[in-house]
Order: structure tokens, then C-alpha cells, then sequence
């Protein structure tokens, strides 16, 4: 698949699996097109080439109508957790169940509160949006990730800028949640401890191709220089410390 | 002298590049309102944001634009002996073009602004796509209600402007320069044609509305998501907006009254 945002290519023909049942994260520096990659998946972008199939169906190739059955199939975590403002914590998890299903309020209501169960904040059902911390937030959203029982779900960098104590319980939750409810999971994240710590499967990613693939271990006992970099967090390598520049004697000399 | 032409070009170009996304925008819009009409709540919580909210603005600027009107009118009309006319020119400039004009800056103004920057902020917030990845369209369950909204309660907060400012025209010419009540609204009454006036004044204001709530909706879906880009957005739905008004007055005014 390749994709690009106007001359600037972003991807370019990369080909990767999600595997079903199992954790598989993509990483890579910052601006490398994560996002862009779990925005062609749910089909919000499409490949200038290539096509993205999830359960045979080509995503790019569905009619809205059946783009919408597969999304609800699908959940996602965005960054910033992206719950809707006016409505309160239950109504966001039961937000996307009134939508889809004719479920009695009473129902509803026992649904919302065990994936709400599930997250750890049943006791937040009545906050707003505005009220929660940053990791409450992202435990909401991953509440209404789940709310309609999707088999896929992508996480979009879920771990930038939490305290060590939330970013703990949202490495649990992604692994817990993952295998209770027999979940394929996308990670997209740039945190590497903590991605390895719950991954199966790992691509690297970076200036639009796969530059490394394979499980935890694997990528840790890399030969690869670029590799290391990334995984150690080594400021300089492959990777310049500095942006491309004239010899600073000549620069400091120049009038 | 190549490169300016080669600008306005452009320019040009890109003003009809945008004049057609919002003819899209629009089209996705009207195909979702089938579906909209099943879910009044939906369109009820608008009205009440896009009108309720933006009567207190309406009865204010209502009543002091009537009070103002009789009392120009008056200064002109008692040099002629004719002051007792004051009702017929505040109840006719009421409804044929304050009404509606001053209704539509106020509600570009007000409601407009407030629609350009929740939708933005929406997208900013990543709301929107969240309810793309739900399998929920936003262009029915956000953008839909709030333009049927604003297209419902332009009319209706017109006729409050009105309403008001025939009153507020009321207390100036009764209570201030001693015009006799009777005159007052026997004269209102006499020389106003529903059809004429006052329907003419209400197509005016369904048109403003049904203008101001478009570009607002689309300003706020085409903002770039950065606080300086959702100022910009907003700044241009008050700008464009009110621009809209002025000049779709204008040319209602010539196919309603005139003979253009």
C-alpha cells in the first residue's frame, strides 16, 4: 500500500498483517504517519495504491453502508481520547449503543456499567468529559472503544503524556482486554518499554517504509544500528542529533 | 504584470474550488435530513441552542430599533404635520428589511459564530472522526440538526424582533412624544399587507437563516484544526455571513418590491 499527502510520500508500498487474537504494535518516531496508517484501516483515508483488507472485505472497496457495518466492528482509542464534550461519561460508552442497536434503557444501562467495570471507573459514570484527568479520559474512551464488542481494536498513541501510575493500568488494559475479550489490537505508539512489554508482534516504521519487523525479543537483539537507536533512545546514531546544516565554524564565521 | 494575473487567477479559482465544497458539503447534508426527521430530539436540543440562546440579543436589539425608528421618524414626520404615521413607517421598515437584516447580522453574530466554533472545535477534539470510527455520521447526527435548527428559528426569532420593536416604537410614540394609541395601531394595522410586508419579510429571514447556518457549519468542518485556524473560521462566518445577508437583501428586496 502507498499513500501520499500532496508530493510528500508517506508510505511507500509497505505491506503488513495484523494478526487476529494477538497485539501487534506499530512504532516509529514522531510524523512517520501512524496515525495516517490507523486512519487508512478504518477507512477515513484511502491508499493511492494498494488496497488494506480486513476479514477479506477490502475496506477501500465497501459502499458506506457497508464501510459502517465493518466499523462498528472495528474500535479505536484517539489520542486525545476524543469523547463527546456536551454528553456525560455514560452516555459517551452508551452513545454508540443507542446509535446501533434498539436495546431496552435497562440494558443499556448494565452494559455501559460493565465495560465502564472493565476501565475501573463505574464510579465516574457521572462526570463530564471536562472533569476527568488525562488517563481517566483515555480509560473512557477505551470503554467506548468496547462498546459495541468490536473484534479489532486501534489504539492511537495511548500512552503519551500519562503519569507513570495511568500509563501502568492502560498497559494492563490492553493486555488484559485484549485476551479476555478475544480482541486483535493495533498499538500505535512511540513509548517503547511499554509497547514492548505488552506487544507479540512489532513493524517499525520510518520515512514511509518497514524498517524492521518481528516479536519483542527480536527487535531488542537487532543488529541493526537504526534499530537500536530507536529501541535504546540513544540521541545521536542513524539518526543525526543534528538537522541538516553547514559546518558551524563556517556558520559562526559567516557575516 | 503575468504574475498578478497569474494571482488573481487563483485566486479566483480557489474561490469557486471552495464555493463548490460547500455546494457539497451542502448536497451530503440535505441527504441525511430523511433520516434526521425520525430523530426530532436531535433538532429540539439545536433550536434551543441556536434560538433560545439568541433571544435575549433579539429582544434587546428588537426593542431599541424600535424605539430609535419612532423617534427619527418622528423628528422627520412633525415638520410635514404627519407624525401620526410613525406606526406605519416603524411596523413596514420593521418587517420588510430591519426585521429580517438586522435579525440575520445578530444571529450570524451570535448563533453563527457559536456553530463555526463548536463544529471546529469538534474537529480539533478528534469528535468527529470519533464518531466516523463508530460507524455514526456526523453529517446527519451534527451537522444536519444544526442546520434545520437555524433554518426553523430564523423566522421565528424575526417575528420576535419584530414583535418587539413594533412595541418598543409603541412606548416612544405613546408614551414619549404623545402620539394617541388608537392612531398608533389603528394605522399599523391599516396600512400593513400580510402578504406584502409581512410574508415577504419572513421568506427574507428563512433565506438569511438557511445561508448563515450553511456557512457556518461548513466554516467550522473546513477549519484547520489549530486555534488560530478556528478563529479564522470564525471570524469568516460572521464576515461572510453578514456580507450574504446585506447583499441576498438586496436582491430579495428587487424581485419582492421593485420591478428589477
Amino acid at each position: 500500500m502507498s499513500f501520499s499527502r500532496g508530493s510528500r510520500k508517506i508510505f511507500d508500498n509497505i505491506s503488513l498483517d495484523i494478526h487476529r487474537g494477538k497485539v501487534t504494535a506499530i512504532m516509529g518516531p514522531s510524523g512517520t504517519g501512524k496515525t495516517t496508517l490507523l486512519k487508512l484501516i478504518g477507512g477515513q483515508l484511502k491508499p493511492d495504491q494498494g488496497s488494506i483488507e480486513m476479514d477479506g472485505n477490502n475496506v477501500h472497496q465497501l459502499s458506506r453502508k457497508d464501510l459502517y457495518q465493518l466499523r462498528k466492528r472495528m474500535g479505536m482509542l484517539f489520542q486525545s481520547g476524543a469523547l463527546l464534550t456536551d454528553i456525560n461519561v455514560f452516555d459517551n460508552i452508551a452513545y454508540p449503543i443507542r446509535e446501533h442497536t434498539d436495546l431496552d434503557e435497562s440494558l443499556i444501562r448494565s452494559l455501559v456499567l460493565m465495560k465502564l467495570n472493565a476501565v475501573g471507573l463505574r464510579g465516574a459514570r457521572d462526570l463530564m468529559p471536562s472533569e476527568l484527568s488525562g488517563g481517566m479520559a483515555r480509560r473512557v474512551a477505551m470503554a467506548r472503544a468496547i462498546a459495541l464488542d468490536p473484534v479489532m481494536v486501534m489504539y492511537d498513541e495511548p500512552f503519551t503524556g500519562q503519569d507513570p501510575i495511568s500509563m501502568g493500568v492502560l498497559v494492563n488494559l490492553i493486555r488484559s482486554m485484549n485476551q479476555s475479550l478475544h480482541l486483535s489490537s493495533v498499538v500505535v505508539s512511540h513509548d517503547v518499554p511499554e509497547t514492548l512489554s505488552i506487544s507479540d508482534f512489532i513493524y517499525l516504521i520510518s520515512d514511509g517504509r518497514i524498517v524492521a519487523q518481528g516479536s519483542p525479543d527480536e527487535l531488542k537483539n537487532s543488529s541493526d544500528p537504526w534499530v537500536q537507536q530507536f529501541i535504546t533512545g540513544q540521541p545521536d546514531g542513524p539518526v543525526p542529533f543534528h538537522f541538516t546544516a553547514s559546518p558551524l565554524m563556517q556558520d559562526l564565521l559567516q557575516e | 504584470m503575468l504574475d498578478y494575473l497569474q494571482l488573481t487567477g487563483q485566486r479566483v479559482l480557489a474561490v469557486f474550488a471552495r464555493l463548490g465544497q460547500a455546494t457539497l458539503f451542502l448536497y451530503q447534508i440535505l441527504l441525511t435530513l430523511p433520516g434526521l426527521l425520525m430523530r426530532p430530539s436531535l433538532i429540539i436540543k439545536q433550536l434551543y441552542s441556536t434560538g433560545v440562546q439568541t433571544l435575549l440579543i433579539i429582544l434587546v436589539a428588537g426593542c431599541f430599533v424600535g424605539m430609535v425608528l419612532a423617534l427619527q421618524a418622528y423628528y422627520v414626520l412633525v415638520d410635514f404635520g404627519a407624525e401620526d404615521s410613525i406606526s406605519q413607517m416603524v411596523v413596514l421598515t420593521l418587517m420588510r428589511e430591519l426585521g429580517p437584516v438586522i435579525t440575520g447580522l445578530l444571529f450570524a453574530g451570535r448563533a453563527g459564530s457559536a456553530l463555526t466554533a463548536e463544529i471546529g472545535l469538534m474537529k480539533s477534539t478528534e469528535q468527529l472522526s470519533g464518531m466516523e470510527m463508530m460507524a455514526i455520521d456526523p453529517m446527519q447526527r451534527v451537522m444536519a440538526p444544526r442546520v434545520l435548527a437555524g433554518f426553523l428559528a430564523m423566522p421565528l426569532l424575526t417575528a420576535v424582533f419584530i414583535a418587539v420593536g413594533v412595541l418598543g416604537g409603541y412606548l416612544v410614540a405613546v408614551h414619549g412624544v404623545g402620539i394617541y394609541e388608537g392612531v398608533y395601531w389603528s394605522l399599523a394595522q391599516l396600512k400593513v399587507d400580510f402578504y406584502t410586508d409581512l410574508m415577504n419579510g419572513m421568506i427574507k429571514s428563512v433565506v438569511f437563516g438557511f445561508v448563515i447556518v450553511w456557512i457556518a457549519v461548513f466554516e467550522g468542518y473546513d477549519s484547520v484544526p489549530t486555534s488560530e485556524g478556528l478563529g479564522q473560521a470564525t471570524t469568516r462566518t460572521v464576515v461572510h455571513g453578514s456580507l450574504a445577508v446585506l447583499g441576498l437583501d438586496f436582491l430579495l428586496t428587487a424581485i419582492m418590491f421593485g420591478d428589477i
